[in-house]
């Protein structure tokens, strides 16, 4: 009942070796997260935490413990190289941690997922991680607010995904999955690819999406829901009251001219027929009166 | 990361872009010499600030025009009225920026203006170029008006810019002759060249200009760069202007947090970006204006807390704090510890509503409530946004 991942997910940790990477894989471990190794150059043939060995590569990772997924806490100059070293060695799904990658360096990692033909997805970067509530959560995204459900959840922010969990649980309705995607202006997973996995996911019943001013990914996901989307969908635009043509904090979160506003998202997942929650707040409400 | 107008010409002139001759002054001593090194009978004067609308914009002591068009005998006379002047243009505000730097230019003859940027195109994850004939005007209005007259150029980051990119851009522009299709070849590479190499967000050249004697020209420049790649561009770095970003913004950078100003009474301190949009949009839901944008991060320590209420506090129009903590991996203890700890040191005189959710949310609960401070605590953010709104309009009543 999940999409990304689940109990059989073998994660390998690149930069985990590092203070935060270190925190953030125990906090996954504990949940029962599977990581089966840990990559750090220069440190292979040592033992993470007395838990895990450390591979000088993704390769050595894949090969020696059929390592699928990675999770990259790699400082962001040079966290990119981390990416495409995971694509070159197969991994199939990567989830970039790592806050302040510049855009430079993104665009051939977007070329490399594009020639892996799908074989390769990224999630991120500067994201929260996935967690399947229960069986699998990789990255920062705290377990407790979580638990097993029907609803997906995807977002462009970590403690706005945090905030909609959190008020789904406590009104008693479990995830199928939470994706962050990240707040930069490119990323690997869009709202739409996101939402497309949610609506091919038997498991999962409803959907709430998350996204905020810059770019035009919300707009691109509503197009494909009102088109092809059954299930249930929620919605909040973080934004609003934003200044054009200033970042507000995530580097993606700029409206630029005309393009990337919080009126014309919110309008066009209105007139995609889906829910949109006037605050946060009631994000969750929201969806609970047009599902269960 | 923005620059002045003379910075970008000089990294212009760095990568082969052909600008007009010019020479940037920040004293009144060194206008003689910056006007001597440049040639021509007539002169232009340029304010530099990192804002648009120079030209029409007026000064505070009211002098009108913070770009001038002068016979050279005129020119030191205009450059004084301007540096340590404040401009006020439509993008400034009403308190306008101090000019610090005067460019004086030389004057070029303009056959025809045409548009020329580069950026990223966030769809494609690509570099674009976007050219157009309709020069010296704004870009969204010819988008919007006659989108026919924009041409767009994708570029593979694989390959770089290509001939056949160029030519695109050249024919598309009408260009034909031979002399200018090379100075446009060279133009295009340089500029490609300078967005990749020095990790520009967007680089504008508008007006480019033809002049009658056939020559192209950057006749204006504009180009801002990605700040998290300033890491790896010393050089860029070091262009930076503080004196042209909010001090109040500056200072957060240095903190670690994110922080920007806007103009209404009630501040809030965030943790998380779109938590603190999210923060910003409810206040104004429920009747009232943010102060700021302030995100602490996810993992604020109490000097970072103390240093972001001192930053909000330092702005005159602010009445009323809103903190909104979603403790997810961090607790909420933490940041209670963080609130008390600023108190001890900030003195906080307007109404402060806190409302913590998450982790160990109880302790941060307790300890706020047993340390006294005077501040109102709400369960969720609506509870918070519609608290905060009320104390602040109650206070003024």
């Amino acid at each position: 009942m999940s999409v990304l991942v689940g109990k059989d997910t073998r994660i390998v940790g690149q930069g985990i070796t590092g203070r935060e990477g270190t925190k953030h894989a125990l906090n996954n471990i504990a949940y029962g997260s599977n990581y089966v190794a840990a990559v750090t150059p220069g440190k292979g043939g040592l033992t993470w935490e007395d838990k895990l060995p450390v591979f000088n590569s993704v390769h050595e990772a894949v090969e020696k413990e059929g390592a699928n997924t990675s999770v990259i806490f790699v400082p962001p100059l040079f966290a990119a190289d981390s990416i495409l070293e995971a694509i070159d060695a197969g991994i199939e799904l990567v989830i970039c941690i790592t806050e302040g990658i510049p855009v430079r360096d993104m665009m051939p990692v977007k070329d490399a997922l594009k020639k892996s033909n799908g074989r390769t997805r990224l999630i991120g970067p500067n994201c929260p991680g996935v967690m399947t509530p229960g069986e699998c959560n990789i990255g920062i995204m705290p377990g407790y607010i979580a638990q097993p459900g029907k609803v997906g959840v995807v977002s462009r922010s970590g403690t706005l995904t945090y905030e909609a969990v959190y008020q789904l649980t406590q009104r008693g309705h479990g995830q199928s999955t939470c994706i962050g995607i990240g707040g930069d202006p490119i990323n690997g997973t869009s709202h739409l690819d996101a939402v497309k996995l949610f609506n091919e996911d038997p498991e999962t019943e409803a959907i709430i999406l998350i996204g905020e001013i810059g770019g035009s990914a919300e707009e691109e996901a509503a197009a494909y829901i009102k088109e092809y989307v059954k299930k249930p969908v929620a919605a909040f635009i973080a934004g609003t009251t934003a200044p054009p043509g200033r970042r507000m904090g995530h580097a993606g979160a700029i409206v630029s001219g005309s393009s990337g506003s919080a009126e014309t998202k919110i309008a066009a997942l209105k007139d995609a027929g889906i829910a949109v929650a006037p605050t946060p707040s009631e994000i969750g409400d929201t969806l609970l009166s047009i599902y269960g | 990361m923005n620059i002045h107008e003379y910075q970008a010409k000089e990294l212009f002139s760095q990568f082969g872009i052909a600008v007009p001759g010019g020479q940037a002054a920040q004293s009144e001593a060194d206008f003689e010499s910056a006007l001597a090194s440049i040639e021509g009978d007539t002169i232009v004067v340029k304010s530099q600030i990192h804002a648009g609308g120079r030209g029409k914009g007026t000064f505070t002591d009211g002098y009108k025009g913070g770009v001038k068009v002068l016979p050279r005998g005129e020119a030191i006379e205009a450059a004084k009225s301007m540096l340590g002047n404040t401009l006020v243009t439509h993008q400034t505000g009403p308190e306008g920026r101090e000019v610090k730097t005067v460019y004086f230019t030389e004057a070029s003859d303009i056959q025809k203006e045409y548009y020329l940027a580069i950026l990223l195109d966030r769809a494609t994850s690509k570099p674009v170029i976007i050219a157009s004939t309709e020069g010296g005007v704004d870009i969204e209005t010819v988008a919007e008006e006659s989108p026919e007259k924009i041409i767009r150029v994708l570029i593979d980051p694989a390959t770089g810019i290509m001939p056949f990119h160029k030519r695109q851009i050249a024919f598309g522009l009408g260009f034909s002759d031979k002399a200018q299709l090379k100075q446009l070849d060279k133009l295009l590479t340089g500029l490609y060249r300078m967005f990749w190499d020095t990790d520009c967000s967007m680089a504008e050249i508008n007006p480019l200009i033809t002049t009658p004697a056939g020559d192209i020209l950057a006749l204006d420049a504009k180009v801002n760069f990605d700040s998290n790649a300033l890491a790896r561009q010393p050089d860029i770095k070091a262009l930076r202007d503080l004196g042209e970003e909010d001090p109040k913004e500056v200072r957060a950078s240095d903190a670690g947090l994110s922080y920007i100003a806007l103009d209404g009474n009630i501040a809030c301190l965030v943790n998380g970006a779109g938590l603190a949009m999210a923060t910003m949009d409810i206040i104004k839901h429920y009747g009232g204006n943010p102060a700021n944008f302030l995100d602490v991060g996810g993992g604020a320590n109490a000097d970072q807390v103390t240093e972001a209420f001192k930053i909000i506090l330092s702005d005159p129009n602010v009445e009323g704090i809103l903190v909104n903590i979603f403790g997810g991996i961090m607790s909420c203890k933490t940041i209670a510890d963080g609130i008390i700890e600023a108190a001890k040191n900030v003195d906080i005189t307007v109404p402060l509503v806190v409302r913590l959710e998450g982790n160990s949310v109880a302790e941060g609960k307790q300890a706020l409530s047993d340390s006294g401070l005077a501040l109102t605590p709400a369960d969720s953010l609506a509870d918070a946004a519609q608290k905060i709104v009320k104390l602040v309009a109650d206070q003024k009543a």
